[in-house]
């Protein structure tokens, strides 16, 4: 199969009226109408409205108008992104059906950029997993092999873009779950500096670590859509007044001079395979000039411990809303307090339950200090560590995910095992920091490997510099199993 | 610091209460299991001396972030209501509410 | 108080201010509009909603612990968790361990000082009206819920427990509403719930005794109840301890029909909040220039008003008990300033203040609208004897009635022309004349009968006579 066609490249075509946005659109639809029942990548394919605002670029792009950069690519979105009128689920029962009043912000940046929403995309249950196998929808399967899980939580936006079913997708990353999926579908994934991309009309999971960012093939696609998605947001008060770097500009900077540290620490709980692909990555980063150290920032074993008591503490309070009064479902009872709890118990998936649980503990009197307030103190630590490293390299190199994709039901009955996925990712969410995962060549099994890059807070511009040169030396990918309507 | 003590069925029983969730006898033994598990795991946070460093709440240290008095465009009232699971004279009708709030 | 016994009272007040938007979103600050028409994601708690800080709540917020001589802090905000129909969030943003304002204090008007521990800020919750027989809570068959309150900009001032009696607490809540309206925080219409009071009570058999356990009384909706509930909880809690039993600590409703308080629930198991620090906010830290510039902006408190008057008669003499009692009422109405550009004009301070205390305030709106020189002008003429008193308050009715004009003016039209010294002089000697017997006693040291002599000549001048005037012709003629 040809490699997909760049979401770069077909904004420049439809802005220049050699392309028509519908006939890219009626292109991505008909791949999803072959593929989409073995991957179930989307909760919603949002036909009827693609198609009206496919029109609506070219009818703009007829009248002399530039539509914008994203011109006519379709993007899928995390279905956590509200969508005006449009359901937006967080593959739970919960909000089975809801239609929220009101577009995300990036939704919103997303239109005006010429940008068609082509659907919203399957999940974990709220965010809340690594493999999409918690949602209330059933699984997403990987694109490379059915039998295998996308990654999670964002795993239907992954799997989207693997499939060819859309060149872009947003997702959201809270401890892992943009970078993960992306690592384990075979695409280009990236979580923004904290505050860089607005979370107004994103469905909060964890209010200090999620940000939304981007899936491509390309590192940089995932630059051009970082750069329309990202900037100060009056509406998101945790919202960064500083500029957004502007990536797309830099990436043929290349890497000469740069300094690589390779993150010992996470190379530790790696599989061989994963491993090797984390080296020859660095090596390729050498020859382009990068000088490569091996880098210890031993604080950031302790970002798994912290993470599953901050995330969970601040998500117990987050989904209280979820109550059966304004929206969403309800279950009758005789009285209010009856009627939250039949909703809630009937509404929440067990995952979903059980993090709740655990953050309401955590956050209850007498195990405050214990707990929440020690992980919040280990959070300046790994920051601490991270600077000491950040002193003396310019980014950071390690897997993405210790193991490529796992085989569906393999670790939902130990939630401890599926935890231990985002061993690698957790830290840059803690520290507020950026990073990216960047395809690197098969694991042992021919299952896609991500490598990771990982920068101090507003470095973007430099991440990307290094991604598009780690990628420049990637080894190819066998082509996913589902892609065309070809029969397999 | 002082380690709490392990987590036991009757804390998962309060904390489900406290965050309106039912549970089964059954759930209520995984449940505790696999919480308790998370939180020995969690026990190497708990045991950290830490004395002396700041908690981090915030990743990016910003303050003031403030806007001006002026009215914004509400929602359309029909739009919220429609989406509401029960509606009277224009409000949200919830079943008897037994008590006063906390 | 029953004797040995002391109360021990603190209050808890809780204040909306006078913001065009909510706390944390855009939408209009507004009693009385449609149901769930001022409402959008944030106040709704609709998923994927933030919270955006108001500058001007914090504004008013500060003003407040200016008013009440706080110290201002650099602040954080908390999420207070809990479930409830009209908390949209089933969260409310509030403030916890880092509020905005401490430790400040206020005077009631006869000195007594009442500390103040916190102002912080907080948003309000929905309104729920309750379907079924009473309206009430109990025994309805099911609530609706209106959204337009919710996230409204709360502050809400916790007083030290240093009240002793009901009447330095309905002095407390009285001053209080008048310092927030006075800062421009508030309308403090308690009646319509911008002001809210709920009271903690407990007692103790003597001054140097521990605190005892107290209970809090909500649901006290006028200074009149406030009072009523106190001594009532109060007589509650010492029956209970003398008969052997102890006070429960709970919360308790005041039932002004019945006239008592009734058991809500047992705060023995005290609500676990989880309190923790908002994660959508950043924390609030105002500079000493904005601190400043707030203090600047900020008008005079009903405390220094008062003083102010009770040293402008202090100049002239002293104070005396009515008098206080005038200076309270007039500053409570706004209309001091009138008191102090009169006295500045030369009125004496006396008429100064009776004259507004009495006359002026009964339309105090259209005293405050009035020019105060018009009003010092009218002052002016009665104190030099131009005007009699009965003249004076018509003329100031007329000049409420019309928005103003010119004292001298209205005067002539009324046909009160300051008599001449030869018509008044003449009018007291046809009365003289006419009592041939009351005059032999009054020269002879009835002085009583200059009342009796005045009161023919004021019949005879129909009131336009100035008694002053008479009188000294009267003392002239007896020699």
């Amino acid at each position: 199969m040809s490699a997909p066609r760049p979401a770069l490249e077909t904004a420049t075509m439809v802005r220049a009226g050699e392309e028509s946005a519908v006939d890219v659109l009626e292109h991505h639809l008909a791949v999803i109408e072959a593929g989409e029942d073995a991957v179930h990548a989307f909760n919603l394919v949002l036909a009827d409205q693609a198609r009206a605002q496919a029109r609506a670029v070219d009818a703009a792009v007829a009248a002399g108008d530039d539509p914008g950069p994203l011109a006519g690519v379709p993007v899928a979105l995390k279905d956590n992104l509200c969508t005006r009128g449009v359901p937006t689920t967080c593959s739970s029962r919960i909000l089975d059906g809801w239609c929220p009043p009101y577009d995300a912000t990036v939704v919103t940046r997303l239109a005006a950029a010429g940008a068609v929403v082509i659907g919203k995309t399957n999940m974990d249950e709220f965010a809340m997993g690594s493999s999409t196998e918690t949602s209330a929808s059933g699984p997403t399967r990987n694109p490379y092999d059915t039998s295998r899980v996308p990654g999670g939580s964002s795993g239907g936006s992954a799997a989207a873009v693997a499939a060819g079913f859309a060149p872009l997708a947003l997702g959201s990353d809270t401890g892992g779950s943009i970078r993960q999926p992306a690592a384990l579908c075979g695409v280009v994934g990236m979580k923004p500096t904290y505050g860089t991309v607005s979370r107004y009309g994103l469905v909060a999971f964890a209010s200090s670590l999620d940000q939304i960012g981007p899936f491509a093939h390309t590192v940089a696609d995932a630059a051009l859509l970082f750069d329309v998605i990202g900037g100060h947001d009056p509406l998101d008060s945790t919202s960064l007044h500083r500029p957004t770097p502007r990536v797309l500009s830099v990436l043929d900077d290349g890497v000469d001079g740069m300094t690589v540290g390779v993150l010992t620490e996470f190379l530790d709980g790696a599989a061989p395979d994963v491993a090797a692909r984390v080296h020859q990555a660095a090596d390729a980063l050498a020859a382009a000039g990068a000088r490569i150290e091996e880098v210890s920032v031993p604080e950031v074993t302790l970002g798994l411990s912290a993470y599953y008591l901050i995330a969970p503490g601040e998500a117990s309070s987050n989904l209280a809303r979820y109550d059966g009064v304004r929206y969403g479902l309800r279950v009758d009872a005789e009285d209010t307090v009856a009627m939250n709890t039949a909703t809630r118990t009937a509404g929440f998936g067990a995952e979903v339950k059980r993090r709740i649980m655990l953050g309401t503990y955590v956050l209850s009197a007498g195990y405050m200090d214990a707990y929440y307030n020690q992980a919040l103190k280990v959070r300046t630590r790994i920051i601490q560590g991270f600077a000491a490293a950040y002193a003396r390299c310019d980014v950071l190199l390690g897997p993405t995910a210790p193991t490529t994709a796992f085989a569906l039901g393999a670790k939902v009955d130990d939630p401890l095992t599926m935890y231990l996925s985002d061993v690698c990712t957790i830290p840059s969410n803690l520290a507020g920091h950026p990073a990216i995962s960047v395809p690197f060549g098969p694991g042992d099994d021919g299952l896609p490997v991500g490598v990771q890059l990982l920068g101090p807070a507003l470095s973007e511009g430099t991440l990307f510099q290094v991604a598009a040169a780690v990628e420049a030396a990637a080894p190819d990918l066998p082509a996913p199993r589902i892609t065309t309507g070809a029969a397999s | 610091m002082d380690q709490p003590a392990r987590l036991t069925r009757e804390d998962v029983a309060h904390v489900a209460a406290l965050a309106r969730l039912h549970l089964s006898d059954e759930e209520l033994d995984t449940f505790t299991h696999q919480l308790a598990s998370v939180l020995d795991h969690a026990a190497d946070v708990s045991s950290l001396d830490l004395t002396g460093v700041e908690p981090t709440a915030h990743a990016m240290a910003v303050t003031n972030v403030l806007r001006t008095d002026e009215p914004a465009p509400c929602l359309d009232r029909d739009e919220v209501l429609a989406q509401a699971p029960a509606v009277e004279d224009h409000r949200f009708r919830v079943p008897r509410i037994l008590g006063e709030a906390p | 108080m029953t004797s040995g016994w002391q109360m021990v009272i603190g209050l808890e007040v809780h204040c909306e201010l006078k913001t065009a938007t909510k706390l944390f979103c855009g939408c209009p600050n507004m009693f009385g509009d449609e149901p769930n028409t001022n409402v959008c994601p944030n106040c709704l708690g609709l998923p994927g909603s933030l919270p955006v800080l108001n500058q001007q709540a914090v504004e008013l917020a500060m003003a407040i612990g200016t008013a009440l001589h706080c110290e201002i802090r650099p602040s954080t905000f908390h999420r207070k968790n809990y479930f409830y129909p009209d908390q949209a969030k089933d969260y409310q943003i509030s403030q916890y361990d880092e509020p905005l304002n401490v430790d400040g204090w206020l005077d009631l008007p006869d000195g007594f000082r009442v500390g103040i521990e916190r102002a912080h800020m907080e948003e309000d919750t929905g309104k729920t009206t309750h379907a079924g027989a009473s309206g009430r809570i109990h025994g309805a068959d099911y609530s609706l819920v209106d959204y337009n309150r919710s996230g409204v900009p709360l502050v809400e001032i916790v007083s030290a427990p240093d009240m002793r009696t009901a009447d330095q607490a309905r002095a407390y809540v009285t001053e209080l509403r008048a310092i927030l309206v006075a800062s421009g925080a508030s309308d403090g219409k308690m009646e319509e719930g911008s002001m809210r009071v709920d009271a903690n009570v407990s007692v103790r058999r003597g001054p140097d005794e521990p605190f005892g356990t107290r209970c809090e009384i909500k649901n006290l909706n006028s200074v009149r109840s406030l009072g009523r509930a106190i001594e009532y909880e109060a007589q509650r809690q010492i029956a209970l301890i003398e008969s052997g039993e102890r006070v429960v600590q709970q919360t308790r409703h005041w039932d002004e029909g019945a006239g008592r308080t009734e058991a809500l629930r047992s705060k023995e198991d005290a609500y676990d909040y989880r309190y923790f620090l908002e994660p959508d906010l950043v924390p609030l830290v105002p500079d000493a220039e904005w601190i400043r510039a707030v203090g600047d902006t900020l008008g005079m408190m009903p405390a220094e008003r008062r003083a102010r008057l009770v040293t402008l008669l202090e100049e002239s003499g002293g104070v005396a008990d009515a008098q206080r009692d005038q200076i309270t009422t007039v500053v409570d109405l706004g209309l001091d300033d009138l008191v102090v550009a009169a006295v500045a004009g030369g009125v004496g301070s006396g008429l100064a203040l009776a004259r507004t205390a009495n006359e002026a305030a009964t339309d105090a709106e259209a005293a405050r609208a009035l020019d105060p020189k018009s009003y010092v002008e009218l002052l002016t003429l009665e104190g030099a004897g131009s005007l009699s008193a009965t003249q004076a308050k018509a003329v100031l009715a007329e000049l409420f009635a019309r928005g103003g004009g010119d004292p001298a003016a209205i005067a002539k039209e009324m046909g009160f022309e300051a008599m001449s010294e030869d018509s008044l002089a003449a009018t007291v000697a046809e009365a003289v004349d006419a009592h041939p017997d009351e005059w032999g006693r009054y020269c002879a040291g009835d002085d009583k009968l200059a009342g009796f002599f005045t009161g023919l000549v004021m019949k005879a001048t129909r009131g336009q006579a100035n008694g002053k005037a008479v009188a000294a012709e009267l003392a002239r003629r007896r020699g």
